[in-house]
């Protein structure tokens, strides 16, 4: 079958670091088209070339079998091919349907035709399968409407390819079902849809064939037929699965370290409680928004929260991060680049910024000690840069996860919450930052893990307490670990029967 | 794959020169040749030390200023804290009524002090009141303003005592060794403002501030006292500023200190410090005030541009400066 959009021998560089090399892909008119791989391994990137927000270094594009190039992400779209964004991209303060028509508002006699525009919304939003009023505000729609109206948005210009990025991931598996059913009726219509992931299950359900991408090449090309989520995962990683992760160190005690009763974060989290032990990693599973990183917010004092915190049986509460730290906990948030570290500093003042009390003369700042603290961290973690007074900013995600771990560990905790810990982060940082975590623990500090990666949780974890809908839903002890678990205490609905709802339809 | 890429690459000090730092000392160089080339009385070292003297008021206000904007804040009360300081202080001295040594010495104090409660309250009205510092220092320049004009009734406050005046005479007049007391004064505050800045861990957490305030707050700054005390510092810098002015005029009117807060944030931008915080450079700062005075004087000296349009000068000098450092970011 003619292929409508086709990329051959596309490479992609940033500066001297190639991040894509030699991948080809061909895209058929009403395929559903899986591309996988671990976080890293080029899959967005291999989506923003094929939709024109980044151009190749090597190869070409063909767009009905004639060589193009897109000026950008509008010339793709105004030639048929559209991005489901990963993120939520909606104006919070606007209605549906004037966020549907943000940037191409319908006029008439040279005013907006609100009319017009939440008719057509209305009608888009059913073709859909939903009905959305369009005149309610964006920020009070759930997190699977917002998608849906990103959809929506869409799909709006006439489309020959759509891509998806990751559409699952804040998605229950019935509001995922849902998305199915609309990516099938679009396949129906001969539409050519991408569909990145790395759900294998859901890959499973709706793709007709597969692209495996890893360390940002192209590994195989396969039906689906025959094609079953172990052997994906095995292609993916390239290599035996139980081996990124390290042995469990032994060494979760029976002694409480931490124990929390009635934590509430007005807003995101009510009533949680639980206990952390000495030397135990404890993870924290969920879907995105249960309230997993607003709980540890709140905890170590960086958002109002109230109940009954105890360390080492005394009670404390944290009024902001300085105060936790001073107690030996720290909190490595997910959002390195926002919150994490100062992307337009170098590394030694990024290094020593949580714990410059340690390297004061009086009131003045011990050069010498930072930069022998930075040589350390280098050597201790792995942190590769090409210059020294390189920018926080200019590393990969791995090095600034890196980077980020031995900033805070100057501060010599107790007790380290580390959120997502290993997003962004390619695979071979990965194992080492699983291999840092495990030796936390045999060091007799404790952790606590929050991941959305349920892999990294069952292979790293002793324990892990799962969120729903701002509660702590349960628990997973380390006999019982596995996905499935997991998933029926985050969503309330078995992955195994969500997936033959899915099957159901195919 | 990243990996060897990185590890390929030798650790190698390759010399980069931040243009950044650097352009405001081209930016002097080029006005000092120009002014020689057109005016040659411009490089004796009278009329040199005359400007010098006089950008004083502005280089010590606006070695505060880089405080502030290097912590992300921004403060517009300068000018009209410069007069209620002045006001008050002279005002002081007058109901004092002495003429020693101790009635100064108290009216210097009173300056100081007044000064860092005028920041002390910007500061805490942004922290606490988590109020936008443009709209919380535009306030209070109103308010500040608007004192003097009450205390001085609409006219002048004068300094009365005549052996007081001869008293305080040399603090802006006199030299030390040939260099006259104002410019040893702003030399004095820039290099402390520098120590502060560079040396100690607040100076540090100033910049971490700017940086991103979110990255402070989650590595356990004090942001909340980092940012009153941004302020504070900027109060007392007017305050000291204050301290060479009064003797130089002896008196405060209505007028004291107009506009002297866009000199100030000229000043501190030209001389490289990013206006959306992050970056602080006391010395750009200081010869970004001493450019503003020298193109004043050019422009006396010569007879291309009316002496009456230097503030459109200035006004234009900082349009050029964001765009030069806007070019200068892209090109990293």
């Amino acid at each position: 079958m003619a292929s409508v959009l086709r990329a051959d021998n596309i490479s992609k560089s940033f500066g001297p670091i190639e991040v894509l090399s030699g991948i080809s892909l061909d895209l058929r008119p009403g395929e559903v088209h899986a591309v996988i791989g671990e976080n890293g391994a080029g899959k967005s990137t291999l989506m923003r070339i094929l939709s024109g927000h980044l151009p190749p270094t090597k190869g070409s594009l063909f767009l009905n079998d004639q060589p193009t190039t897109f000026s950008g992400p509008v010339d793709a779209e105004n030639r048929g091919i559209v991005l489901v964004h990963q993120e939520i991209l909606l104006a919070e303060d606007l209605t549906v349907a004037q966020n549907l028509f943000l940037g191409r508002e319908l006029r008439r006699f040279g005013f907006v035709d609100d009319r017009a525009m939440r008719e057509q919304t209305r009608a888009a939003l059913a073709e859909l399968g939903s009905s959305i009023d369009p005149d309610r505000e964006v920020r009070r729609l759930s997190i699977a409407d917002r998608q849906l109206v990103q959809i929506a948005r869409a799909l709006l210009v006439p489309h020959k390819v759509v891509a998806f990025d990751e559409p699952t991931a804040v998605l229950t598996p019935i509001e995922a079902e849902s998305l199915f059913q609309i990516i099938r009726r679009l396949r129906a219509q001969g539409v050519a849809i991408l569909y990145i992931s790395h759900r294998l299950n859901e890959v499973k359900a709706v793709a007709d064939r597969v692209t495996v991408l890893r360390d940002g090449r192209l590994v195989t090309v396969r039906d689906i037929e025959g094609l079953e989520p172990l052997e994906m995962a095995r292609l993916m990683v390239g290599r035996d699965m139980s081996k990124l992760y390290p042995d469990k160190p032994l060494t979760a005690s029976d002694q409480d370290i931490l124990s929390v009763r009635n934590l509430v974060v007005p807003g995101y989290v009510e009533d949680a409680s639980f206990t952390l032990r000495r030397g135990e990693i404890l993870g924290f599973g969920g879907l995105i928004g249960a309230g997993r990183t607003e709980l540890f917010e709140g905890l170590v004092g960086l958002r109002p929260s109230h109940g009954s915190i105890a360390i080492d049986g005394r009670n404390v509460h944290f009024r902001d991060a300085r105060e936790a730290m001073a107690a030996g906990v720290v909190y490595l948030s997910e959002d390195r680049k926002g919150k994490g570290l100062l992307l337009q500093q170098d590394l030694r003042v990024n290094l020593t910024l949580a714990a410059l009390d340690k390297f004061g003369r009086g009131s003045f700042i011990d050069v010498p000690a930072e930069e022998r603290a930075l040589d350390a961290a280098v050597r201790d973690f792995d942190i590769r840069a090409r210059r020294r007074d390189l920018l926080a900013g200019q590393l990969s995600g791995g090095n600034q996860q890196k980077l980020l771990l031995a900033k805070m560990m100057l501060v010599e905790p107790r007790i380290v919450i580390i959120d997502e810990p290993t997003r962004g982060v390619d695979i071979g940082t990965k194992e080492q930052i699983y291999r840092f975590i495990a030796s936390l623990a045999e060091q007799g500090r404790s952790v606590i893990v929050i991941s959305s990666e349920m892999q990294e949780l069952i292979g790293l974890c002793h324990r892990v307490l799962v969120m729903r809908n701002g509660r702590i839903a349960g628990e997973v002890a380390q006999a019982e670990l596995s996905e499935d678990a997991i998933v029926y205490l985050a969503t309330g609905v078995h992955e195994e029967r969500a997936a033959d709802i899915a099957a159901g339809h195919a | 794959m990243t990996e060897t890429v990185l590890r390929t690459t030798p650790e190698k000090r390759r010399f980069t020169v931040d243009m950044r730092a650097l352009s405001p000392f081209i930016a002097l160089i080029v006005l000092v040749i120009a002014g020689a080339l057109i005016n040659p009385d411009f490089l004796t070292a009278s009329n040199i030390l005359n400007v010098v003297t006089r950008s004083a008021f502005i280089a010590i206000i606006a070695v505060g200023a880089t405080f502030v904007i290097a912590g992300g804040g921004l403060d517009l009360s300068v000018g009209s804290m410069a007069a209620l300081v002045a006001g008050v202080m002279i005002l002081t001295l007058n109901n004092l009524g002495g003429g020693d040594m101790g009635t100064l010495a108290i009216g210097m104090a009173a300056a100081i002090a007044l000064g860092a409660a005028c920041g002390l309250a910007n500061g805490l009205i942004v922290t606490f009141g988590r109020i936008e510092p443009f709209i919380v220092t535009l306030g209070t320049m109103g308010i500040f303003r608007s004192l003097v004009i009450w205390l001085a009734a609409g006219g002048t406050i004068t300094m009365r005592s005549s052996e007081l005046r001869e008293l305080y005479r040399p603090v802006y007049f006199g030299d030390i060794a040939g260099i006259p007391v104002p410019i040893i004064a702003f030399l004095v505050v820039a290099a402390i403002g520098a120590l502060i800045l560079y040396k100690t861990s607040f100076g540090r957490h100033v910049i971490a501030l700017g940086s991103n305030e979110d990255v402070a707050r989650y590595s356990g700054v004090p942001i909340w006292r980092v940012r009153t005390l941004t302020y504070v510092i900027q109060g007392i810098c007017v305050g000291i500023a204050i301290l060479v002015y009064v003797p130089r005029l002896g008196s405060a009117t209505p007028t004291t200190g107009l506009l002297w807060e866009l000199q100030a944030i000229t000043a501190v931008v030209i001389g490289g410090t990013a206006l959306r915080g992050g970056i602080g450079r006391v010395w750009g700062t200081v010869v970004g005030a001493i450019i503003l005075e020298l193109v004043a004087n050019i422009m006396v000296l010569s007879n291309f541009v009316s002496e009456f349009l230097v503030g459109a000068v200035q006004g234009a000098i900082i349009i050029i400066a964001m765009l030069v450092q806007r070019s200068l970011q892209r090109g990293r």
